[in-house]
């Protein structure tokens, strides 16, 4: 998974971003997210912030914000002269569910019968909770530079899904974040209107969740492929057509 | 249609337009609330279209979902689908020939020529000249749509570029064919704008009609030829150089008032260049493969990372958001649709004008369902 | 003036309507029925499956039930069964068949990934777009039967391409022929040989 995804900061990769940033921070170019973590860590020390590295070929890395400072800090991304991030293209939720995750350490045991040590693994699971996900994309149309990705999380994916709406920032993302409330169920404070987008008002679930079922509700064309051919089986008895 | 009351405006009307509503461009819906005949509310209401483009892409594997890209923007089949190649090679680290690079262009420039002369054709339409326009424009783009067909086999459902190139390698004759089309769609466009831009009637009702300021328009995230209008330099093709566009010479029109005539004009425009671009491409196009030899359709698996991947479509920012998880379906698709976030500013716009206007600016908006509701 | 952008603007439909009686380039209706349209050999609607031979097309099938089309089709709208036995294919090949193949054209939305990913060109695109059915879905759910069409019609729709596979099959078919005839020969001397110690003769 691309995003390290534990909130537990003593997992390593989280502590050392894939650039090096204080030696090559003059050479990056203004948005890279290396040059701007110390920027914003000096201005809003109360805040944590950190550089989730994207292993990818394209390699456009991302800030972790906390909920907390996040609007202050993506004022200060727009406003701030050097970046002038004046657009928001893109504003998306991401569900990341709970994961077993096994780590394995090895460790030498030294042999009682005074042989080499011996090498063993170690395996302990954990469990990561999961979470909810938005991202931002956001771009300079004054300075024509970009991007810099912003990541908020929820604590989690049931009652702590709460996260600021950036919508008072950049107004690009009013639809986009009443989309993401609607598909994700990210609950945003501070959106002046938030209403589902897409699906009707009494609908309860959320359906872009990786758990979601979808109702068994619709109509089912009998195309005789598997557990589709089941249920289509249930919903018309004696289903013509099917010649196998 | 019902009686609703305001404290302070007093006795107001609510009337739901759409979804089915020969001015709304589709199952669009907009709950107008009237002040006598002005406009005072105006809440879109979407998902009519809605088919969670999204969850199906996620559940099937990278090349699957390249046909329901043609379903998004249903005008614009082959823009959509460099877009989402584009997103794909750079997830997954592809190249992609020349040749291929310059039938994209190719491709997209008469995916733009299609989009704007039809969107012309529509808000004329909204405007009233009940569908002489449209015709005009529509037999000029079932030409560029006979092309299509006989290359990619479907008119509008292109399912042209893959990630690494493209599909089909253009014989000789239809290059000569599209080349000839192209030349002669400026004599085309001349014919529509003597029949169009001068007529005092479009002026009147399309002049100072909904303007929008460039900051607002920024901040709203208004791309495209809408963006442009409102005079911010703002072109993907010029600011991110994708593809081979560096490679060819045109300019990026400007408007000076955002209003509904400049959004016409820089359609009009736009067209113009696209005739030089495609000009370019005819003359230049080289020899070669068309597909790159490591690209790998079936069963690809680009490593764990993710990639955003957007390019000038002719309505705007298109872009995609891939997360790949290493298995053969992406983890996260996102798309970033033009025509919804275009939509965003609709409200401030027709604010305190008539219907009559609202549905021009809507019109001039350029929107289609299929990529607002996905 | 006031209007003469109006009065400029009529004049283009006036000539346009005029035009649309003499010029033979403006007269672009076609009399559908009775006129049927000319397709591009590109042009795809459903897909169908090759058969070598138009009297037995059960037999000479080129599908060899690898699923790997039902895998990859996008809405899920193939739906096959694989032979118990093996039956020889043009090569003289042992090999399956499919006992069911199914498309629920009701559902298939033309995209031609199937025809794409079908390593032995066993499934093509038709031209045939007047399908339409009584009943939704046995009217829509072509059977192995009625998806059956012989080359000679794939030659009839996409002459060029069609030529392109059969070229390509006939190499594929030589250069098998020639290996089985090396392996063969091969063998001979392998056997008139006297019995290398090795043991491991004739490993081409
Ligand atoms: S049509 Fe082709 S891909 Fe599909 S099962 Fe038959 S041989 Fe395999
Ligand atoms: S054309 Fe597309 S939808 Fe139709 S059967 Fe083939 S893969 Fe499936």
């Amino acid at each position: 998974m691309i995003v390290p995804a534990s909130p537990d900061p003593a997992k390593p990769d989280l502590s050392t971003p894939p650039v090096a940033e204080n030696s090559l921070a003059s050479a990056l170019p203004p948005f890279s997210p290396s040059a701007i973590l110390p920027r914003l860590l000096a201005r809003f020390p109360a805040a944590t912030i950190e550089l989730v590295p994207n292993p990818g070929p394209a390699a456009e890395h991302s800030l972790l914000l906390d909920a907390a400072h996040a609007r202050e800090i993506a004022t200060f991304l727009r406003d701030d002269d050097m970046l002038r991030l004046d657009y928001c293209s893109n504003a998306t939720g991401i569900d990341w569910p709970e994961k077993e995750i096994v780590d394995t350490v090895k460790k030498s045991v030294p042999d009682p019968a005074g042989g080499p040590d011996k090498v063993v693994e170690e395996k302990t699971k954990r469990i990561q909770p999961g979470y909810l996900e938005t991202v931002y994309h956001l771009y300079s149309m004054a300075r024509k530079h970009g991007p810099v990705i912003l990541r908020l999380r929820t604590e989690n994916r049931n009652d702590r899904i709460f996260l600021p709406s950036l919508t008072p920032v950049w107004k690009s993302c009013d639809f986009q974040e009443r989309e993401i409330f609607d598909l994700y169920g990210i609950v945003f404070l501070g959106h002046p209107d938030l209403r589902r987008l897409l699906m009707w008002d009494g609908f309860k679930d959320h359906p872009m969740r990786r758990d979601y079922v979808a109702p068994d509700d619709f109509e089912w064309e009998p195309t005789p492929h598997g557990s589709v051919l089941d249920r289509a089986k249930g919903h018309y008895p004696k289903t013509e057509g099917l010649n196998s | 249609m019902r009686a609703v009351h305001d404290e302070f405006h007093g006795d107001l009307l609510e009337v739901s337009m759409g979804p089915q509503h020969p001015s709304t461009h589709g199952v669009f819906r907009m709950v107008v609330t009237l002040d006598g005949e002005q406009i005072v509310k105006l809440k879109p209401v979407f998902g009519y279209l809605h088919r969670n483009h999204e969850k199906i892409a996620e559940s099937t594997s990278y090349l699957s979902s390249m046909p329901y890209t043609d379903r998004l923007d249903y005008l614009c089949s082959m823009s959509n689908n460099w877009a989402y190649a584009l997103a794909v090679e750079k997830l997954g680290g592809l190249t992609v020939p020349d040749r291929a690079q310059y039938l994209r262009v190719i491709m997209a420039e008469l995916t733009r020529l299609v989009n704007h002369s039809c969107l012309v054709g529509f808000l004329f339409n909204d405007l009233g000249t009940s569908f002489t326009p449209l015709l005009y424009a529509f037999r000029e783009r079932e030409k560029i749509l006979d092309l299509f067909e006989s290359l990619s086999g479907s008119r509008m459902m292109c399912n042209y570029q893959r990630f690494g190139g493209c599909r089909v390698d253009p014989p000789p004759a239809w290059l000569a064919a599209a080349s000839a089309l192209v030349d002669n769609f400026p004599r085309f466009l001349d014919e529509y704008e003597t029949m169009l831009t001068g007529n005092e009637i479009m002026l009147a009702r399309t002049q100072g009609i909904g303007p929008m300021g460039a900051a607002q328009a920024i901040n709203a995230g208004i791309t495209g030829p809408c963006l442009r209008a409102t005079g911010v330099d703002y072109d993907l093709r010029k600011v991110d150089a994708y593809g081979f566009y560096p490679r060819f010479n045109f300019r990026v029109p400007l408007g000076a008032h955002g209003d509904t005539y400049d959004r016409y004009m820089m359609r009009i425009l736009e067209m113009r260049e696209s005739v030089k671009i495609l000009q370019q491409a005819f003359r230049e196009l080289p020899a070669g493969p068309i597909m790159d030899p490591k690209a790998k359709l079936r069963g690809f698996r680009p490593k764990v990372g993710e990639a955003y991947g957007r390019l000038e479509g002719p309505k705007g920012e298109l872009g995609f958001y891939l997360i790949s998880d290493g298995s053969t379906n992406p983890w996260r698709y996102r798309v970033r649709p033009p025509s919804l976030i275009n939509l965003t500013l609709l409200e401030e716009l027709c604010l305190g004008r008539t219907i009559a206007d609202a549905v021009v600016i809507l019109g001039s908006i350029d929107i289609v369902l299929g990529e607002v509701d996905r | 003036m006031l209007g003469s952008g109006i009065l400029k603007g009529l004049a283009v439909t006036a000539k346009n309507f005029v035009g649309s009686y003499h010029n033979p380039a403006r007269m672009v209706t076609q009399e559908y029925p009775d006129v049927q349209p000319q397709l591009p050999a590109n042009y795809r609607n459903f897909p169908f499956l090759v058969t070598e031979n138009a009297t037995d097309p059960m037999g000479t099938m080129r599908c060899v039930a690898c699923q790997i089309c039902e895998k990859e089709c996008p809405p899920q709208c193939i739906y096959i069964e694989k032979s118990k036995d093996k039956k020889p294919d043009a090569n003289g090949k042992l090999q399956l068949y499919p006992a069911v193949f199914d498309i629920d054209t009701a559902v298939c939305m033309s995209c031609q990934l199937c025809v794409e990913v079908c390593p032995f060109d066993a499934i093509k695109m038709d031209h045939v777009f007047a399908i339409a059915a009584t009943n939704r879905f046995s009217g829509l759910l072509l059977n192995r039967e009625e998806l059956a069409k012989p080359n000679t019609y794939f030659h009839e729709i996409r002459p060029d391409e069609a030529a392109e596979v059969d070229g390509r099959l006939a190499a594929e078919r030589a250069a098998a022929e020639e290996k089985a005839k090396a392996a063969a020969a091969a063998k001979a001397t392998a056997a008139t040989a006297t019995k290398p110690a090795t043991g491991g003769a004739a490993a081409p």
